[in-house]
């Protein structure tokens, strides 16, 4: 190997993940707002996703431009959204709300 | 032409840039970066088509999320279980090596087996790729087409660990760090992008 580094406490790692898991599944159903939730929960999953690269795929023994690399379809993924949402903004039942009584009875 | 290719050889380093183990490696990460990009462009068009959507039924109401609570846990520990065989690859240990490549392949393979009981479940319930009793149709088309293209490459990701379990298995196969090592490493990379890609779809189409 190029070179030698103490590997990292992969059973601490998996505890992190384990317990970061178990937070989410209770993010949903806290009495918090929507938009919290979803902030919260995108937040958890991107920490569990970064764990995994930094230390199962050992990327924080890698050179900084793989990471780099690495990380670009998250960059592109989050500017794929921000292109996508405008589109929606205009839908007409966003603003009338005409559907809510349909997802109220379906209940 | 050869004398083109042996004045390249001498003018060109034959050492993969950022990855000096092998171009396997490189090639897999870029393999990789690729694949995120298909899965990102999955998850946003998903993220589109609900925001869109008047009456998107609520995931965890209707998907169940028990069962890929458990399947989310089973992924976690096959990629601390590929980590652990690739020590011991390192370490030389070739029973440890080889128990710890069949618990990541059965953790694998017990994925699948949950997500075709899923799967099974769903459909008899009505969720079908065109519609559902629910609400919005597109919340069958995406959740089938999202969770499949993940079962996939789990799949693919199985069959690669049993290459791999057959290779450390052979005796000829020389352990410690070096070309072994390597291309079970590579395969670690691509059990662990599963993992990874696990992840998001829990939280994108389960949860959120």
């Amino acid at each position: 190997m190029a070179e030698e580094h103490a590997s990292p406490n992969y059973w601490m790692i998996w505890l992190y993940l384990f317990i970061l898991t178990v937070v989410e599944i209770a993010v949903i159903f806290m009495p918090m707002a929507r938009i919290l939730i979803v902030v919260s929960l995108i937040a958890l999953a991107l920490a569990k996703a970064t764990l995994v690269a930094t230390y199962f795929m050992h990327l924080r023994f890698e050179p900084r431009t793989l990471a780099l690399i690495a990380a670009t379809p998250l960059f592109l993924g989050a500017l794929l959204v921000f292109i996508l949402l405008p589109d929606h903004s205009a839908v007409p039942h966003k603003t009338t709300g005409v559907a809510q009584p349909a997802a109220v009875e379906k209940r | 032409m050869s004398q083109v290719a042996s004045m390249h050889s001498t003018v060109e380093s034959t050492e993969s840039p950022l990855t000096p183990e092998s171009w396997g490696k490189l090639g897999m990460w870029i393999f990789l970066v690729g694949d995120a990009m298909g899965f990102g462009t999955l998850l946003a068009g998903y993220g589109a088509m609900r925001y869109g959507s008047a009456d998107w039924p609520n995931p965890y109401q209707y998907l169940g999320i028990n069962l890929t609570a458990f399947m989310t846990f089973l992924l976690i520990c096959s990629s601390v279980t590929m980590v652990k065989g690739l020590e011991a690859i390192k370490n030389r240990d070739r029973g440890m090596a080889k128990m710890y490549l069949l618990l990541t392949a059965i953790g694998g393979a017990w994925f699948l087996g949950c997500q075709a009981y899923e799967w099974t479940k769903l459909v008899h319930e009505g969720l079908k790729v065109w519609g559902n009793p629910w609400g919005a149709s597109l919340f069958g088309t995406t959740f089938f087409i999202i969770t499949g293209f993940h079962g996939l490459h789990v799949t693919g990701g199985v069959i690669y660990l049993f290459v791999m379990l057959f290779l450390v298995s052979n005796p000829a196969t020389v352990l410690g760090p070096g070309w072994a090592y390597n291309v079970v490493e590579i395969s670690g990379l691509y059990w662990h992008f599963v993992d990874l890609v696990w992840i998001m779809v829990f939280t994108f189409v389960y949860l959120l």
